[in-house]
């Protein structure tokens, strides 16, 4: 039982690596948008294709400067 | 889109990953032994040809608008890793994919390791090594001719792609017997990635409903634009990398004076 449920793991482990990767937050700012552009044509008529390119420039510009902030150093004295 | 620019981003993406199974093949074949290390391959290609065999059909069974809605996603996350981590590469911020390091230090590992035999393998550590390193590599390949294929209804055609790169990739490998460390990969990546980004942009947004001015002309201007607006993150990052040197080097500076 411990066997499949270690294997199930390392399974999701490698799906979630694979799919999602090194920054989680692309992946759900991507669904999010789709599904906000969804919402918006399906609800209010809303063409809203525009959603997609301003969040994909977000998440891209964002995970960078995480990236950027984490290695920069402090100036000291 | 015309079947050059599917052509063209399904060999491209296809070439970047066989050339990183190639090192790992000829590390396991060079340190170790070639019969094992060419069984995994064997073995490797035939379970990706089982999943895309079993896959391709089922893809081309979804209606148009959820097939775009989901390969879109899954494409524009995968081509916005793809773009984030060549973007760091080429700003400074992650070191640059070497191939003959990565194979120096397969061969290394490689040379270490004990011999084992299970069944007809004379080499475990080969045969897992080279397995492993196709396997992983080639779910990418599958991955990315799968959904560029069955949206464009053109999965022979992507196949093709995936197939005439790896084929022309594991050639020269094999012909030179040492990692392909002179192919632009970075660049590569680069390339590939905004392509990624920009697909899956393009057929996501179509598959929730929306409509781009210009429809699928909309494409010309969508590619350049990632690119452009990644070349300019990758020149933000160099500025920065360079800030970062100096405030590094006047704070050791200011504790060497301490």
């Amino acid at each position: 039982m411990s066997r499949i449920r270690f294997r199930l793991r390392a399974f999701g482990s490698f799906l979630y690596d694979f799919v999602v990767g090194d920054d989680w937050r692309i992946a759900l700012g991507v669904v999010a948008a789709l599904a906000a552009i969804y919402g918006l044509r399906h609800g209010d008529g809303v063409d809203a294709w525009w959603l997609l390119p301003v969040t994909v420039a977000a998440v891209l510009a964002v995970g960078l400067w995480r990236v950027v902030r984490k290695t920069t150093p402090r100036k000291s004295g | 889109m015309t079947t050059g620019a599917l052509f063209l981003a399904v060999f491209l993406a296809c070439a970047v990953e066989a050339v990183e199974a190639t090192t790992i093949v000829l590390a396991a074949g060079t340190a170790r032994d070639w019969r094992s290390a060419n069984t995994g391959v064997l073995a490797a290609l035939i379970v990706l040809a089982a999943l895309v065999a079993g896959l391709g059909p089922a893809l081309t069974q979804l209606p148009i608008g959820a097939l775009r809605l989901f390969v879109g996603a899954l494409l524009l996350i995968f081509g916005l890793q793809w773009v984030r981590k060549a973007v760091l590469r080429a700003g400074g911020y992650k070191p640059m994919h070497d191939e003959a390091a990565i194979f120096q230090e397969q061969f290394g590992a490689a040379q270490a390791a004990e011999v084992q035999r299970r069944g007809r393998v004379s080499d475990w550590y080969a045969f897992t090594l080279s397995f492993k390193g196709v396997l992983l590599e080639g779910l990418e390949v599958a991955f990315i001719a799968l959904t560029f294929g069955s949206n464009q209804h053109a999965i022979t055609l992507a196949a093709v792609a995936a197939v005439t790169a790896i084929v022309v990739v594991a050639l020269i490998g094999f012909a030179v017997r040492a990692p392909l460390s002179r192919v632009p990969e970075n660049t590569l990546k680069f390339v590939v990635g905004v392509m990624l980004t920009s697909f899956g942009m393009f057929w996501g947004a179509e598959g929730a409903g929306a409509n781009w001015p210009g429809s699928d002309a909309a494409l010309l201007v969508i590619v350049p634009a990632v690119a452009a607006f990644a070349g300019l993150l990758v020149l933000a990052l160099r500025k920065q990398a360079t800030g970062t040197l100096v405030v590094a080097a006047e704070n050791a500076a200011v504790g060497g004076a301490a």
